[in-house]
């Protein structure tokens, strides 16, 4: 009996000790505190880790501090789980009383904190996640993105092609969900619309263990393979594509997270040569992206990556917002309009600018991996200045369209 | 026996006592304990009660969810519609699964439970035009009832999740003391001499299985409505097996445990990983530490301690 009432008593405790929460004090002289969400456990922890170091490194150079307010950054794991980040959001707007919510990386994770954070009107910047729709058919008012729309490298890259190489006939291997139709569905949309052909459209598991099945199914008689993989999966398709004996036959083209910093440096040969398009690379050689780079290397012990200039460049995007907005970020509205305002003119990816859905007009690059001292670097060898999310189309026609997925565009070319 | 149900009681009463005086971070924290803990109960019906350790619950789970979820946001339908259609998915669902589950015991009951899990899974993630795939379908809208509060702010929504609780365990509770959850005990017990005793095991077995996937199935549906958000994620092993350490920490075949297990699992989540990145270590160690000690759960332990 006395158990079953220490039990109870415990449960009560249990139950009373939130009501110890802290309560913010809204004065002009208490802390910023922006709420950072980033999957620090689970598969995408590096990720996430690159994400943290990123956003501490801009924030320790302006000594944490901003128009005479101390900026207090609450870092919050979401395990790359949606119903988890819906849930740190809530700690972090309700208990933390933060200012700014910024942060996440998966599609799923943005999808899932849209409507809240449009339902709070909490100014929120996602550096990130890349989801198409998020500033396109579906933009969310109070969320800024200072990262990147998913097709928005693809477009200029299925024009590169056309321009540069002699590949009309091309076939496409992706990741099965929606990042991959997405980078897969841009290139597509304007390589067609060009005179180009996609020939075949493979889709591989997320889970994929084996590539060997779906490099049998490549079709030989493509002029090139667009290619979209993250992670373990980019590491081991184009080690299985060079083992296969694909390399020499079928150049590699491929959407940027292919050969991206995080994987790059665990690459050999295999790597050499691919070409790929994203809104950064590593070995862009402005004064912005040196410094930055040195510094990263410095703090972190290994070499920036695109996750890393993500949340570098959206710290230094929000703290220009809060000393436009005169440090008064109490003030939502004036908040949000400061951050759809903000004009950089030279970032480590170069000059950056909001259009009207709330999503970066940037410049584009087309890379190619060489070994230059030693290691492999993505270098630049094409650059399209201040491309828009919707490339040329007129943003209404443009969202008239599906958003890229599975069968859109549809493969008319496919046997 | 009597004094889980006391002791169940004060912790609703409790609960519902404390709410209004909580910010609401804390109280949505509340919410989902809630709603997890009717999960954990219905899985409780076939673990504690039966004896059959199911490894795909989140699938009617999740079923129940998606139902919710489509049916809100591109039908617009309302509380009524989506309640019953996502009990009654969970249930189809359930009855479908069951009647290839029940052939096997033991690990293989798990494997095949598990494996239809991600049946259901594979079919959230792949079928992209109705699921959205791993996107997710976002902006599930609350349900609108006739009262006087909407159910869109914490406090009331956390009082609705609070009564359906509830009325779950009341009728869970009803049905493991009557006749037919006596049964249910038996066989768990022994099969053998139930069936020598004239029961038809199978059907027995089954209709706990549906039955619990019906429960499972009425946790969705509040789930959907909580979040307003149903992804991949929800349907996925995960998800099935956070809901067994529930069940196995709180004390299978008590009711009360599974749903203390439930509110222990949502709060150490939350609350140690604001302190520690490292809080997977220690809800590692918790779990460690209740198989070694309190094989039979908290609430098993303190009973037969007794």
């Amino acid at each position: 009996m006395s158990r079953v009432r220490i039990v109870a008593i415990v449960a009560l405790l249990a139950l009373a000790t939130p009501l110890a929460a802290p309560v913010g004090v809204p004065a002009q002289s208490a802390p910023i505190k922006i709420g950072f969400l980033a999957p620090l456990t689970g598969p995408f922890a590096q990720i996430g880790k690159d994400m943290v170091n990123g956003n501490q490194l801009y924030l320790n150079e302006i000594n944490g501090q901003i128009a005479g307010r101390k900026i207090e950054v609450i870092v919050e794991d979401d395990e790359g789980n949606p119903a988890t980040a819906l849930n740190k959001a809530r700690k972090l707007v309700d208990q933390d009383r933060i200012a700014i919510l910024t942060g996440g990386m998966l599609a799923n994770v943005g999808y899932a904190l849209q409507p809240y954070i449009d339902a709070q009107k909490i100014p929120a910047t996602f550096p990130v996640i890349a989801a198409d729709d998020i500033t396109q058919r579906k933009p969310a008012k109070w969320i800024v993105r200072t990262g990147w729309a998913t097709s928005q490298p693809m477009h200029p890259f299925g024009d590169w092609v056309l321009k540069n190489t002699k590949y009309r006939k091309i076939a496409a291997i992706g990741m099965d969900y929606a990042f991959g139709y997405e980078i897969i569905g841009g290139f597509q949309q304007v390589f067609e619309e060009g005179g180009g052909q996609i020939v075949q459209r493979i889709w591989a598991p997320l889970n994929t263990n084996d590539f060997a099945p779906f490099l049998a199914q490549i079709r030989r008689d493509a002029d090139a393979v667009l290619a979209l993989f993250t992670g373990r999966l980019a590491l081991q398709f184009l080690k299985q594509y060079q083992e296969a004996g694909l390399k020499e036959k079928l150049p590699l083209l491929g959407g940027g997270t292919l050969t991206d910093e995080t994987v790059l440096p665990q690459m050999g040969d295999e790597a050499m040569g691919v070409i790929t398009a994203l809104h950064y690379s590593q070995a862009l050689d402005n004064p912005t992206n040196v410094k930055f780079n040195k510094a990263f290397e410095a703090s972190a012990g290994k070499i920036a990556s695109y996750y890393s200039e993500a949340t570098y460049t959206n710290a230094r995007w929000i703290v220009e917002a809060i000393k436009a907005a005169g440090g008064k970020v109490e003030d939502r509205d004036a908040m949000l309009a400061a951050l759809r305002r903000v004009d950089l003119k030279e970032t480590a990816r170069g000059p950056l600018k909001v259009d009207d859905f709330g999503n970066p007009i940037q410049n584009i690059y087309i890379r190619k991996v060489e070994r230059v001292g030693g290691r492999l670097q993505n270098t630049v060898i094409a650059t399209y200045p201040a491309v828009s999310q919707f490339w040329k189309y007129k943003p209404d026609e443009y969202m008239k369209r599906p958003l890229y997925s599975r069968d859109y565009p549809a493969c008319k070319s496919c046997p | 026996m009597n004094r889980a149900i006391l002791l169940g009681i004060g912790a609703l009463v409790a609960a519902a006592a404390v709410a209004p005086a909580l910010p609401s971070y804390p109280l949505t924290l509340l919410t989902q304990v809630a709603i997890m803990a009717v999960l954990a109960m219905s899985l409780d019906i076939l673990l504690g009660y039966t004896g059959l350790p199911s490894l795909g619950h989140a699938a009617y789970f999740g079923a129940a969810a998606y139902a919710v979820g489509i049916l809100a946001t591109e039908r617009q339908a309302g509380f009524l519609t989506c309640l019953v259609a996502g009990v009654l998915l969970a249930t189809v669902t359930a009855a479908l699964f069951g009647l290839i589950a029940i052939r096997a015991t033991g690990t293989y009951f798990l494997m095949i439970t598990l494996a239809l899990g991600m049946v259901v899974w594979g079919l959230a993630f792949r079928w992209v035009s109705l699921t959205k795939g791993d996107n997710g379908i976002a902006g599930v809208p609350r349900p609108e009832l006739p009262l006087p509060w909407s159910l869109s702010a914490p406090l009331p929504f956390f009082y609705f999740a609070l009564v359906a609780t509830a009325l779950a365990w009341a009728a869970l509770g009803t049905l493991a003391r009557s006749p037919f959850g006596l049964t249910l005990k038996g066989i768990r017990e022994s099969e053998t001499r139930m069936r020598a005793l004239g029961y038809d095991v199978w059907l027995h077995k089954y209709l706990a299985f549906v039955i619990s996937g019906a429960f499972a199935g009425f946790a969705g549906v509040l789930w959907a409505w909580y979040n307003g958000f149903v992804s991949p994620v929800d349907v996925q092993l995960v998800t099935s097996v956070e809901t067994l350490l529930m069940v196995a920490l709180g004390g299978p075949g008590t009711l009360a445990g599974p749903a203390l297990g439930a509110a222990m699992i949502v709060f150490l989540k939350n609350f140690v990983s604001v302190y520690t990145k490292r809080w997977l270590l220690i809800l590692g160690a918790v779990y460690i530490g209740v198989i070694l000690w309190a094989p039979r759960g908290v609430l098993g332990a303190l009973r037969s301690q007794r």
